[in-house]
Parts: structure tokens; sequence; C-alpha cells
């Protein structure tokens, strides 16, 4: 029995992996959660739980037989206790999307003021604020706004589920073509498992209307977050994306895995943006998410750009390095992130900038903060390759210590094949100045209000990238993880 | 308004303040001159409260109150204002920005309104121009990339916006070429007033041809080994400061 002869009858394979797993289906009010544990018959089950076609079921099936080859990655500046990948459950959503809501009014008002909650603004809100999002609760996409609007101007915005169903031809197309499921153990791992995610699609010449959002949440306990992000900009088209990630506090971790794949074909321009607060565990490193994402941008074609701007607070271990590859001639990448380690967390983060087309530019702006027993380490890949007449590379990657437990690393890689190429690599390490408090005490500020004012000045030159909104969020975050800091 | 009695202090363990001795009226201004080393920075730092200047001994009432209860913020708030030696950068924060959180900090604590951004920059502009000071400050970061002439005068010109009633001038003149010490001076010179004191730290005396103290003190050593009015800084500048070591105390003292 496969799972695609069961393809639109979702009950009857919850019965058969029912009588299949003993434990059954961990089903509450909210939920329904697969049992713990992965192999083939889970792979199968969620695809067929998803009702995908044969083709993605295969291409997941492979990726998850790649994926048994595969060992975690040990080189990173991280401590991690081994992950028992058979502890943890692949698939949760809440129970409604059995009958998927067709309109916000049909979703559960319980989810609706969760997100409430979390300043989603998925009402009337999102309209003021311009911005139509996608919410990815635990493991389902639950409602997209402003559908209507982006239609009228051919942006196609949806949950990647949707998309397999309605734009199969554009996700087969694209699907794995910049983060192959064989490119490293989490991509692999996301690629078998996958729930679901965002698709973003603007045609040829279209700027998009409005800012793109997706809000993130892991809910459930004991489960991995396993999304799958594809933006798609044709020649000369324009798309500002924003993410934002939460999750509850729980005493265990949590895996998150997530694979986010963008494509700019001529003239094309896409700005990612990432606001990351995945719980970061407690003052003892007890608990909080696990982040190995990978995400990459693919500047297929000339004079295209993209743009990564990440503030990371959140997450017990931040693994992540979003990329691009500029094929494209006259291409450009850029990568601006705010890290923040506080208590027991660790970020190995950074980027990598592959520069393949003459003429290709690439900047790159990292600002590390570490604070408690925080570990933060920068690692950047900047590669000329041999077809790279002209590249440049900009690097400046800044580090801040606030106390003397914590640590800042950099593990800047940079290979030059080509000899007209001009690398420029920039970096400091400052400890927040005894010097700077006092000046600031001295002129009646609080240490707190001192304390969030350098550190908001050693980030504004990744901060002026974020949109007006995310801003603002991302400044409040890092003074509320760095309460208690100092002092 | 300052009243420094046997005031012990240390440096990472090191007595540098050996028992100084002194008061400070209203509207007085004090110059403080010194060999390298004497403790004349020391003093500035121990009064504003900074971290490692440990007291010892000693008392500092300043407006009636002892000081050294207060957290460096508080002191802040009360009124004292240390122009520093070295002002620090701070990237990326706005030196408008910095300065409207001072003094709204400041008039919080006085339970006074804070002000807006448009009465602020009212009072800024003032200010400025009091100062003969171009705005092109005020869009900058905090000092940074400012050169030494700019960065003393922003001291006081954040002086002159915070308006205390002790300020504590750490060789202010230090670095400084003809003019930008007379622009600073001049600048010091209108914030002269009688219900505000100040003590001006410097080597030279050439500051004190612009900015005339009331009160001239000579620290060597942790201590206050003599005190006179103007003349007594044009001595120390002709015949250098050996001469107190031997025995001429006495000669100028009093």
């Amino acid at each position: 029995m496969t799972s695609d002869q069961n393809v639109q009858d979702t009950t009857s394979v919850d019965h058969f992996v029912q009588q299949k797993y003993r434990h059954g289906f961990v089903t509450d009010i909210e939920s329904e959660t697969v049992p713990p544990g992965l192999n083939e018959d889970i792979v199968r089950w969620i695809s067929a739980r998803k009702g995908e076609p044969e083709w993605l079921l295969e291409w997941r099936l492979q990726a998850y037989r790649r994926w048994l080859d595969m060992q975690a990655p040990d080189w990173a500046h991280l401590q991690i206790d081994p992950i028992d990948f058979q502890a943890i459950s692949y698939f949760s959503a809440p129970k409604s999307d059995k009958d998927r809501p067709q309109s916000l009014d049909e979703v559960d008002p319980k989810l609706l003021e969760t997100y409430d909650k979390l300043g989603v603004p998925l009402h009337e809100r999102a309209r003021l604020a311009g911005v139509a999002v996608d919410a990815v609760f635990d493991s389902v996409s639950v409602g997209t706004t402003f559908r209507k609007d982006l239609k009228k101007a051919g942006v196609i915005f949806c949950s990647f589920s949707e998309a397999v169903k309605d734009y199969p031809e554009l996700v087969k197309k694209y699907l794995g073509t910049v983060v192959p499921p064989r490119d490293n153990f989490f991509a692999a791992l996301n690629s078998a498992v996958f729930s679901d995610g965002s698709f973003v699609f603007i045609p040829s010449g279209v700027r998009c209307p409005m800012e793109l959002s997706t809000y993130f949440r892991i809910n459930a306990a004991e489960t991995g977050q396993f999304e799958r992000t594809l933006i798609i900009a044709e020649d000369s088209s324009h798309v500002s994306y924003l993410e934002g990630c939460t999750a509850p506090m729980r005493d265990e971790n949590q895996l998150h895995a997530a694979v986010v794949e963008l494509v700019a074909l001529e003239d094309a321009e896409i700005k990612y943006s990432t606001v990351q607060n995945w719980y970061p565990g407690d003052e003892n490193g007890v608990g909080g998410i696990y982040n190995f994402v990978t995400k990459r941008g693919d500047c297929r074609g000339d004079r295209s750009k993209i743009s990564w701007t990440q503030v990371e607070t959140g997450s017990a271990i931040t693994w992540k390095y979003p990329s691009c590859v500029l094929r494209g001639e006259r291409s450009v990448g850029e990568f601006y992130s705010v890290a923040l380690t506080n208590n027991c967390q660790q970020a190995d983060t950074g980027t990598k900038m592959i520069h393949i087309g003459r003429d290709t530019r690439s900047k790159i702006i990292s600002k590390g903060i570490s604070a408690g027993r925080g570990q933060n380490a920068y690692r950047g890949l900047v590669r000329i390759s041999k077809s790279a007449a002209n590249a440049r590379n900009f690097t400046q990657c800044d580090s801040m210590l606030i106390g003397k437990g914590c640590g800042a690393h950099t593990f800047p890689y940079i290979e030059v094949g080509n000899p007209s190429a001009k690398v420029e690599h920039e970096a400091t390490t400052s400890r927040i100045g005894e010097d700077q408090l006092f000046y600031c005490l001295q002129r009646g500020i609080s240490e707190e209000d001192a304390v969030s004012m350098i550190v908001d000045g050693f980030c504004k030159q990744v901060f002026r990238e974020l949109p007006m909104e995310f801003a603002v969020e991302a400044k409040a975050l890092l003074e509320v993880s760095l309460e208690g800091a100092v002092g | 308004m300052l009243e420094i009695k046997n005031l012990h202090a240390t440096v990472g363990g090191k007595p540098i303040l050996k028992g100084l001795d002194l008061s400070i009226a209203a509207g007085e201004i004090h110059a403080i001159m010194g060999p390298n080393g004497a403790g004349k920075s020391t003093l500035g730092n121990v009064i504003a409260g900074r971290d490692g200047y440990e007291v010892t001994a000693g008392e500092v009432l300043y407006q009636g109150k002892n000081l050294l209860e207060l957290e460096p913020e508080e002191r802040a708030c009360e009124g004292v204002f240390l122009a520093f030696q070295y002002p620090v950068e701070i990237p990326g924060v706005n030196n408008t920005y910095f300065l409207r959180a001072a003094l709204n900090a400041q008039r919080k604590y006085r339970d006074q309104p804070e002000l807006d951004s448009m009465q602020f920059l009212k009072l800024v502009r003032e200010k400025l121009e009091i100062l003969h000071i171009s705005d092109d400050l005020l869009h900058r970061a905090v000092n940074e990339g400012f050169s030494g002439g700019e960065k003393k005068r922003n001291e006081i010109f954040q002086m002159a916006v915070l308006e205390p009633s002790l300020a504590i001038l750490d060789e202010t003149d230090s670095g400084l070429d003809i003019d930008a010490l007379r622009l600073v001076a001049e600048g010091v010179n209108r914030l002269r007033s009688a219900d505000r004191s100040m003590i001006v730290v410097t080597h030279y005396q050439r500051l004190l041809d612009y900015i005339i103290p009331d009160a001239v003190h000579v620290l060597s050593d942790g201590k206050i080994v003599a005190s006179g009015d103007a003349q007594l800084a044009l001595k120390l500048e002709d015949q250098g400061y050996s001469w107190l070591e031997d025995g001429g105390i006495e000669a100028v003292a009093g």
C-alpha cells in the first residue's frame, strides 16, 4: 500500500498509519501530531496527508535516502549534544486544517488570538501596515491575507502546499534548484519531511505592491518545524519579503530546520528580511530552539540583486548562512546581519558569496553581540571563481562583547580564483566600552538605556536595511534580549 | 556648592588622592593645576562616580548632600557635569538623540516634563547660537570622526544644554590649537553664572588667560599643596612645579 493511492483521502491515511504505529496519533483539541521518529513511512504519510503528487513524494524519498547516508555537521563553533532524530515528531497541524478554512473568518478564533498576542497583523492592522501575512503555525500555513490584491498584480503568494496543488509546474521547475536536497544534512532532512512554508512568484516586470510577510510559530511540544520557502522573481521584478519567528518556552529543545530558496532572474531584485526570536532557552541553557537553516539566493539573471537582512536574537543554537550565488553578470549580493547571544545561546552564522559572473559585487555587514555566556561566531565565505572577472567584495565584521563570560569568533574564508578581483575584509571586536557606558551615565542616562542605546548604534547599519515596522520590532527585541546583561 | 574634606581615593588599590581638601562657592571657577600623575583626573572621576575609583576616606558634600552615596547617573541628574579629557565615540548613536535622552533623563529625575523633539530642537538651536557652533554637529554620531577640537566643543555644547550646577572640565584645553582653545574658552565664559561653579583642570596656564579663575590650586601627590589667585598660575607657568617641593608652599599659600 502506497500513500499515493490515498492522495485525496486523508482520513483513510490516518487510519492506515494509526494501525501501523501502535502509539497512534497524539491528537488533542488543537493539533494533530505524528508519533516521534523518522522512516520512509512517515515521509509517505506526510506526503499523503498533504495530498501531494507522486513526483514530490519521490523527491522526498530520494532526499530521505540521501539523508540516511549523511552526518550532522560538526565543523561549526557550537557545542551541541547529539540530536536524537528519532525522538522528534515530524508533523503537527492544527486540527482544523482538515477542513481548511476558506477565509480568515473561518480560522479558529483561539488561533487568531494567539497571533494577536504575537502581534501578527492578520486583520485590519495588516491592511494598515500594508503587509500581506502568511502565518505558519507549527507545520501548516494558516491563512494568507491580501491574496486578492496581490492576484490583481499577478503576484502569487500562498502556502507551499497550495502552490504544489495550484502551480505544480512552477514548483517542479524551481524546487531544489538553489538548495538541492543533497546540499547538506539539514537540507536533506527538510527536503524529506518539509511540512509547509511560503511560495512567492513575481511575474516579469512586476513590482510587488506590498511587503510580503510570513510569521512562523512552533507551538506543539517535541515537534520539529521544517518549512520550505521558495521565492521566484522573474525578469525585472521586485519583491520585499519579511519573516518573523517565535516559539513558546519549553524545557526541551525543539528542532527547526528550514530551507529557503530564492531565484532572481534578469534585473530582478529580492530583499529578504528575517527577525528571528525563537525561544532561546533559559539562563542555564535549558530548552530553546535548535535553528539549523539553509537559506540561499541564486542571482541567476544578469544585473539581478538579492539582499539578506537578518536579526537573530532567539534560538539556543543558530546555524545559518544565508548565501548568494552570483551567477548573472553584474549581479549583486548583500548580507546584513545582527546576531545576539545572551545567557547560554550559541550562534554560528554568516554568509557565503559565490561570485561566478563577471563584474559581480557583494557586501557583507555582520554585527555580532555577545552577552552572558553567549558564544557568537561569524563564518563567511567569499569565493571568486575564475570566471568572475572584476568581482568585488566588501566585508565588515564587527563584534561587541558585553560582560566577561562571553565570546566572539570570526572565521572568514576567502578564495580568489581571478586576479582582477578586489576583496576587502574589515573586522573589529570591542567590549561594550566601560568608557562609553560611563559617558552615558555621566550625562544622566540609566545603565539599561545606555546599553540599549550603544547596542542600537552598533547595529544601525543593519537596522536601516529593515522595513520600518521591522526595524522598530528588532530594536525592541534586542532590548528585551539584553535585559539584565549588564550590571 | 562643593565641599571636599580629607578625600582619599585609590585606583586599582593604588592610593592616588591622599587627603584632599577643596571648597568651592556657587558661581566660582577654580583651576586645578599640577604635574602629571598628581591626581587631577582622578579628582574629576571620583566626583563623577566612575567605577574603579574607590574612596577610602573623607567626604564630598555637594549642595549639602553626600555625593559619594549617589550613583553616577544620579550625580549627573543632580547637576554634576564632567567634560571629559577624552570624549568617547559612540558609533551609530546620533548626537542630538543622545543629548535629548540625557536631558530628558535629568528632567525626569527632577520631576520636570520631558521635552519633545520640537522643544528640544528649539533649545539646541539657541545654545548653538550662543556658542557659535554649526549645527552640522547635531547630525553626526556622538563624537564619531570628530576632530579633537570638535570633541571638546561638543562637550561644552552638552554642558550648555544640560546646564549643570557643577562642571568639571578635565583638561579641556589639551590637544587644542590656539584658535580652538579660544573658541572653547569663550563657550565656557558664556556659561559662567552666579549659580554655576566650575573646576577647570589644566596643565597649562594659557587656558587661564581666557578663563579667569577665582582661585588656582596646585595638586601634587594627591593633595592640594598650594592655593592662590590667578597670579599663581602665571608663576607656575614661569617656574614650573619644582619650587613647590622646595618648601615654597608657605610663600604663596593663604
